[in-house]
C-alpha cells in the first residue's frame, strides 16, 4: 500500500461533474417543488428538503466507500449479487406498491427500491466473472453465463413492472462488447430494432420485399469468385420474417393500450389528426408538457424560481422522471447544453478512466458503471425533449429520490475507489 | 473498435440532444410569449371611459352602471330554480339553455347568465343573490346619453371585433371601442389605458400569487373628458326641425371652423345603441333601406350643389378679370347649349352680379361660365385653372376634419372628360351644367358648410373639426387652427357677398330674413334621378341652402341639404333661416317659420318612389 493519501489519488475532475450535477439537480429540484410557504432548504417536509437530507446520506456513503478496502468491492460481489436477486424476489411478496408498481420495501422513513441496488450488484458481479481467470467471452458457454447474470434481474424487475430498469441490465451488454464479445451481437440486435421499428410502420410485406432486394442485390453485386453462404443468408431471411411477424403479434397481442399509443405517437403511426391529438393530451400529455416548458424557455431561460409552466405545475413528474424540463424553462438552452456537456465530459472521462486500468475487473466495473449511467441519460432525456418513446427511469444525480442518488453516487464512487487504488495493484 | 465503441456513442448521443434541443428552444421559440402562456393569466382593471361635453360645458355623454348576472357552473349547488327565474325574470327555457351554454364554454370560468340588468333590478336582487351559490352580479360601465340628439356624430361603442383585435394589439376579446362618430375618432383619449395583473395559474387554473411579484402589472389611466365644438342646444333645435326629413345640416364658426352642429336625417336616440336592446335595435336601423338612418348624409351624401355653387363660379370669373360686377348678361328665360335651350326662373332681363346672385338666374351664370373658358387658348387649360380655384375651397377632396367617415365629393378635371367625350372633343358647352352647380360637380354637407365659412371669412377657412377642449384645456393642433387660404384675392367677395345678402332682401330667400339680423346666403333647387326598376326616373328636386350671418363678422355659416325638399327656399331656406335665429338670439320670433318645419314631413315624398306606382314630382304643397 502507497502511503499517499486516498484524497491524492481520487480522480477530482470526475468528482468535479459529479458536485455539479447534484447540485444543479437540487437547484432544480427545489425549484419546481419551491412553495412560498416552506422556504427553509433544510425543512424535511419538503421535497428538496428531503433530497437535501439525501445527499448528506451520499456523502457519508462516499467516505465509507473510500475508506473500505479496495478488494472488499471484487471479493463480495458474488454475495452482494445473490443478495439483491432476493430482494427482487422478495419484493413480489413484501413490496409496497406505489402507482402500480410493486417495486419498494417499506423501511418506514424511506422507501427501498431493490432494483436500483441490483444494478451496483450486478455490475460487479459481471465485472468479477469476466474478469476470472477462467472466464473467455469467445467461448459460447462463457457467453451464456455473462448474458445470465445480466437476464436474471432483468426479468425480475420486468413483472414489477418496472421495464425501464430491465432495459438498463440489458445495458451492461456493452461491457461484454469491450472485453471481446464479437460484434455482430450488436449489428443482430440493431437490426432486430430496425425490423422491430419498420415493421410498425410499413407492415411485415414491405420488410420482407426490402430485405429480399438487398439480399438479391448482394448477390449482383458480389464477386464472381466470391463463394456466398447461402443457408445463412437462407436462414437469417427466414428468421427476420419471422421476427418481423412475431413483432406484430407482440404488439396487438402482448404490448397494453398505452404502450401501443406510445410507441403510435413516437413513431407517428396514428394518422388521424383528431385520434392524435386524443393521444397528445392523454398518453403524450407528459412528454407535450415536458416539450413546451423547455421549448418557452428559450435561449436565455427564464430565470431561476421564474418557470411559469415549472410553477404551476403543468409537467407531471417534474422533480423526478421529467427534471430536465425545468432546466429547459428556467436556464434555457444555455442550461440544457452546458448539462448536457457535463454529461458528456463525465462519461469520455470515465471511458479514459476505465481505459487506464490494469487490473480486469476494475476495467470491466468502470465500463459496467458507464453503460448504466449512460443509458439512463439517454433514455430520460430522449424522453423529456421527445425523441424516445416515454420510458420512465431517473435521471443519474439529477431526479428526486433517495434509493437512485444513493445508487448513482455508490456506483460511481465505487469505481473511484478502484481506479484511486490502481497503482497498488501489480501490474 | 471496441475501444472507442462507447465513446462514440456518447458522443452521437450529446450531439442529437443538442440538435434536439437548439430545435426546440432557438428555432421553435417564439418571444413574445406572456400573453400566449397558459400559466399566465392578465386581470384587466378597466378605467372609466371620459365624459364628452359640448362647447358650453353641457354634458352630451356620462357612463351609467350596468349590472350583469355572472355564473360560474361548476360552483352552482342546487337551487330552487322556479324561484330564481323568476327573481330574474327570465323563464326556465333560457335559464336552462343559458346554463348548458355556460357549462360548455367552461366550467370554471364565469358566464354572462342574465346580461345589463336595470338599477332597480340590481337593488332588488342584490340581497337576495348571496342564497344562491355560483352565481355573482358583476358591475360594467355603459354609455349614458345625456341628450337624444346627435346619435351620428357622437357615435356609440361596441366590442371590438376579429378585424379590430388584428389592427391593434391593444385589445382583447370582449373589449368596448369606439365604433362611430366622435367615439371612435377620439377612442385613444375617451378610453384611458386599462391596468393589468398578470396572475400565476397552475394546471388547475388556480391563481397561485402574482407573475413576477407583480413588476409587470399596470394601474389603469383614467379616460380624459372632452369637449365638443357642438353646441348642444342648436344640435337639439336642429334635430326637431329636421323631424320627417332626410338631409344633412352642418353649421361651421368661420373664425374658428368649430362645427356646432352636424345632423343626418333622419335622426334616433343615441340611447338606442346601448345596453340589452342594442343590436336588436342596431340591426332594425341598418335595415331600413329607405330612410336609412345610419348612413350619415352630412358626411357622406353627395348631391350636385345646386344653385350654391354660382357663387363660386361668380368668384372664379372675378379672380380670373373676365367679368366685373357690372358685367351684364341677357337671360331670354333661359340660355342655349347648342341648340337645346335650358330654363330660368330669374324672370328674365338684362343681369349683373348682384342681380344674377340673388335671381338665381341660370343664364347669367352660364355666360360667366363661358367667359372663364373664353380667356383660354383651349378648354383643357380653363378647366385646371378652374378645377384648381374651386378645390382650394376645400371642394372635391377629403376636408381633413376629425370625424372618421367622409367623401371626397368631385369637382371634375379634363380626365373625365377626355374619357367621356374624347381628347378636345368638349368645349365649355359641353360642360356648362356645371354652371349652375348641376352636372358633374358633387359636394358633401359639410364641404358646402366650409365653403360657405370660406366664403364668410372673405378667403380663408379653418378646417372644420369636432374637439374643442381635452381634460379642460385647449387644443392646439396646428391642422385645425391654422387658416388656409383661398385662390381667390379677399376682394372679390365682396360684391358676391352683396348679392348674397340680396338674395334675403329682394330675392329667393326673400321670406327668410331674420330681423335685426343681417344675413347673406343662397338658394339651391337640385335636379336628381333615380332607377326604378332600371328605369331613369326624376324625382323631387333636392332643397339646397347656404348661408352665413352676420354678414360683417360672421358667427354661424351653413348648409343644409333636404332629399327632395323641392327649392331651396322651402325646407332648407327655413332650416337655415331658424338655426342662425336660433344660435344668434338664442329664440324664434318667427313662430310660424317654426311650426310649419316642426309639423311638416316629406315621409309621402319618400314613399312615392316604392309605391310601385306612376307619381308626380315636384308637387306644390304649400
Amino acid at each position: 500500500m502507497s502511503g499517499k493519501s486516498i484524497l491524492k489519488r481520487l480522480d477530482w475532475f470526475t468528482v468535479l461533474c459529479y458536485v455539479l450535477l447534484v447540485a444543479i439537480g437540487w437547484i432544480n429540484i427545489y425549484s419546481s417543488t419551491y412553495s412560498e410557504a416552506h422556504s427553509s432548504i433544510f425543512d424535511f417536509e419538503t421535497i428538496y428538503g428531503k433530497q437535501m437530507f439525501f445527499i448528506g446520506v451520499s456523502l457519508i456513503s462516499i467516505v465509507v466507500i473510500l475508506a473500505l478496502e479496495a478488494s472488499f468491492y471484487e471479493r463480495f460481489s458474488s454475495l452482494f449479487y445473490i443478495v439483491s436477486l432476493l430482494l427482487l424476489l422478495g419484493v413480489f411478496v413484501f413490496g409496497k406498491t406505489i402507482a402500480g408498481a410493486t417495486s419498494w420495501y417499506d423501511l418506514g422513513f424511506f422507501n427501498l427500491q431493490p432494483s436500483e441496488f441490483a444494478k451496483v450488484a450486478t455490475a460487479l458481479a459481471l465485472a468479477k466473472f469476466l474478469s476470472d481467470i477462467q472466464t473467455d467471452i469467445k467461448h459460447k458457454k462463457d457467453q451464456m453465463y455473462a448474458f445470465l447474470i445480466i437476464l436474471i434481474p432483468a426479468v425480475l424487475v420486468i413483472p414489477q413492472p418496472d421495464p425501464g430498469s430491465a432495459l438498463v441490465f440489458l445495458a451492461l451488454i456493452f461491457v461484454l462488447f469491450r472485453e471481446g464479445l464479437p460484434l455482430y451481437f450488436l449489428w443482430i440486435g440493431l437490426l432486430a430494432i430496425v425490423i422491430f421499428v419498420a415493421t410498425l410502420m410499413f407492415g411485415t410485406i414491405w420488410v420482407a420485399i426490402i430485405l429480399g432486394l438487398l439480399i438479391t442485390l448482394f448477390f449482383f453485386l458480389k464477386k464472381s469468385t466470391y463463394k456466398a453462404p447461402v443457408l445463412p443468408i437462407i436462414f437469417f431471411f427466414v428468421t427476420a420474417i419471422t421476427l418481423s411477424l412475431s413483432v406484430n403479434f407482440i404488439f396487438n397481442n402482448v404490448f397494453e393500450q398505452r404502450h401501443r399509443d406510445r410507441f403510435g405517437l413516437w413513431l407517428g403511426l396514428e394518422k388521424d389528426p383528431k385520434k392524435l391529438e386524443e393521444i397528445r393530451k392523454t398518453i403524450g400529455y407528459n412528454t407535450y408538457q415536458s416539450e413546451k416548458a423547455i421549448e418557452s424557455g428559450g435561449f436565455f431561460g427564464k430565470g431561476f424560481l421564474e418557470g411559469t409552466r415549472t410553477k404551476g405545475g403543468f409537467v407531471p413528474e417534474q422533480h423526478t422522471d421529467y427534471i430536465f424540463s425545468t432546466v429547459g424553462e428556467e436556464w434555457g438552452f444555455i442550461g440544457t447544453a452546458t448539462v448536457i456537456l457535463i454529461f458528456t465530459l463525465l462519461f469520455l472521462r470515465l471511458v479514459f478512466l476505465a481505459e487506464r486500468q490494469k487490473n480486469d475487473f476494475s476495467r470491466m466495473y468502470g465500463y459496467g458503471v458507464i453503460s448504466i449511467l449512460l443509458v439512463h441519460y439517454f433514455v430520460n432525456i430522449g424522453m423529456v425533449i421527445g425523441v424516445l418513446p416515454t420510458i420512465g427511469i431517473p435521471l443519474p444525480f439529477f431526479s428526486y429520490g433517495g434509493s437512485g442518488l444513493l445508487v448513482f453516487t455508490g456506483l460511481l464512487f465505487i469505481f473511484l475507489k478502484l481506479d484511486a487504488n490502481r497503482l497498488n495493484e501489480l501490474g | 473498435m471496441k475501444k472507442i465503441l462507447l465513446s462514440s456513442i456518447i458522443l452521437v448521443i450529446g450531439l442529437t440532444f443538442i440538435g434536439r434541443l437548439s430545435y426546440l428552444q432557438i428555432f421553435s421559440f417564439s418571444p413574445n410569449q406572456v400573453l400566449e402562456d397558459s400559466a399566465i393569466k392578465a386581470i384587466y382593471d378597466y378605467p372609466e371611459r371620459g365624459y364628452i361635453y359640448d362647447r358650453n360645458g353641457e354634458l352630451l355623454v356620462a357612463n351609467q352602471p350596468a349590472y350583469d348576472v355572472m355564473v360560474i357552473p361548476r360552483e352552482v349547488k342546487p337551487l330552487d330554480t322556479l324561484e330564481f327565474c323568476n327573481l330574474l325574470g327570465i323563464t326556465k327555457g333560457k335559464f336552462i339553455n343559458t346554463m348548458e351554454r355556460a357549462r360548455v364554454y367552461s366550467p370554471r370560468l364565469p358566464s354572462v347568465l342574465v346580461p345589463q340588468l336595470s338599477k332597480e333590478d340590481y337593488a332588488r336582487l342584490q340581497e337576495k343573490m348571496r342564497r344562491f351559490e355560483g352565481f355573482y352580479i358583476q358591475k360594467r360601465s355603459l354609455r349614458y346619453y345625456a341628450t337624444n340628439s346627435g346619435a351620428s356624430v357622437l357615435g356609440y361603442i361596441s366590442e371590438v371585433n376579429d378585424q379590430d383585435l388584428a389592427r391593434n394589439p391593444y385589445y382583447v376579446a370582449g373589449e368596448l371601442t369606439g365604433r362611430t362618430g366622435i367615439e371612435k375618432s377620439y377612442e385613444d383619449i375617451l378610453r384611458g389605458r386599462k391596468g393589468v395583473k398578470y396572475i400565476q395559474k397552475d394546471r388547475f387554473n388556480r391563481d397561485i400569487g402574482p407573475y413576477k411579484d407583480g413588476i409587470l402589472d399596470t394601474l389603469p389611466q383614467q379616460g380624459k373628458e372632452i369637449n365638443v365644438t357642438l353646441d348642444k342646444e342648436l344640435q337639439e333645435y336642429g334635430e326637431k326641425l329636421m323631424h320627417g326629413k332626410h338631409g344633412g345640416i352642418v353649421a361651421i364658426e368661420p373664425s374658428s371652423g368649430e362645427i356646432l352642429t352636424l345632423i343626418s336625417g333622419p335622426t334616433y336616440d343615441p340611447a338606442l345603441l346601448v345596453g340589452r336592446e342594442r343590436s336588436k335595435n342596431y340591426t332594425k336601423l341598418y335595415y331600413d333601406t329607405i330612410a336609412k338612418p345610419t348612413w350619415d348624409r352630412a358626411l357622406l351624401a353627395e348631391p350636385s350643389p345646386g344653385s350654391p355653387f354660382k357663387i363660386m363660379n361668380a368668384l372664379v370669373a372675378l379672380q380670373e378679370g373676365v367679368i366685373t360686377p357690372e358685367t351684364t348678361f341677357m337671360c331670354y328665360h333661359g340660355f342655349y347649349v347648342g341648340r337645346s335651350k335650358k330654363g330660368c326662373h330669374c324672370g328674365g332681363g338684362k343681369r349683373d352680379l348682384n342681380s344674377g346672385i340673388y335671381k338665381s338666374c341660370n343664364a347669367y351664370f352660364a355666360g360667366v361660365f363661358r367667359k372663364i373658358f373664353d380667356k383660354y387658348p383651349n378648354a383643357d387649360e380653363a378647366l385646371d385653372v378652374w378645377q384648381k380655384d374651386i378645390k382650394s375651397f376645400g371642394l372635391g377632396s377629403f376636408l381633413g376634419y376629425d370625424l372618421p367617415t367622409g367623401r371626397p365629393g368631385r369637382i371634375p378635371g379634363k380626365e373625365i372628360y377626355d374619357k367621356w367625350y374624347g381628347e378636345n372633343r368638349w368645349s365649355s358647352s359641353t360642360i356648362i351644367s356645371n354652371a349652375i352647380g348641376q352636372g358633374e360637380v358633387a359636394v358633401t354637407p359639410i364641404q358646402l358648410a366650409n365653403m360657405t365659412a370660406a366664403i364668410a371669412n372673405r378667403g380663408f377657412y379653418y378646417t372644420p373639426h369636432i374637439l374643442k377642449k381635452v381634460a379642460g384645456e385647449d387644443i392646439h393642433i396646428p391642422e385645425y387652427t391654422v387658416a388656409k387660404h383661398t385662390a381667390i384675392d379677399k376682394q372679390y367677395f365682396e360684391p358676391v357677398i352683396q348679392g348674397m345678402a340680396d338674395v334675403f332682401k329682394k330675392g329667393t330667400a326673400y321670406r327668410l330674413q331674420i330681423p335685426g339680423v343681417e344675413i347673406a346666403g343662397k338658394t339651391g333647387t337640385v335636379e336628381n334621378f333615380t332607377k326604378i326598376n332600371g328605369v331613369r326616373t326624376q324625382l323631387t328636386d333636392h332643397s339646397v341652402f347656404i348661408a352665413f350671418a352676420p354678414v360683417d363678422h360672421p358667427k354661424i355659416a351653413l348648409a343644409v341639404y333636404i332629399e327632395n325638399g323641392y327649392f331651396g327656399s322651402r325646407y332648407a331656406g327655413y332650416i337655415a333661416s331658424l338655426l342662425i335665429e336660433k344660435y344668434l338670439k338664442g329664440e324664434i320670433t318667427r313662430k310660424d317659420l317654426e311650426k310649419k318645419m316642426l309639423e311638416t314631413t316629406l315621409e309621402k315624398e319618400y314613399a312615392k318612389p316604392y309605391s310601385g306606382e306612376p307619381f308626380r314630382i315636384n308637387e306644390r304643397v304649400w
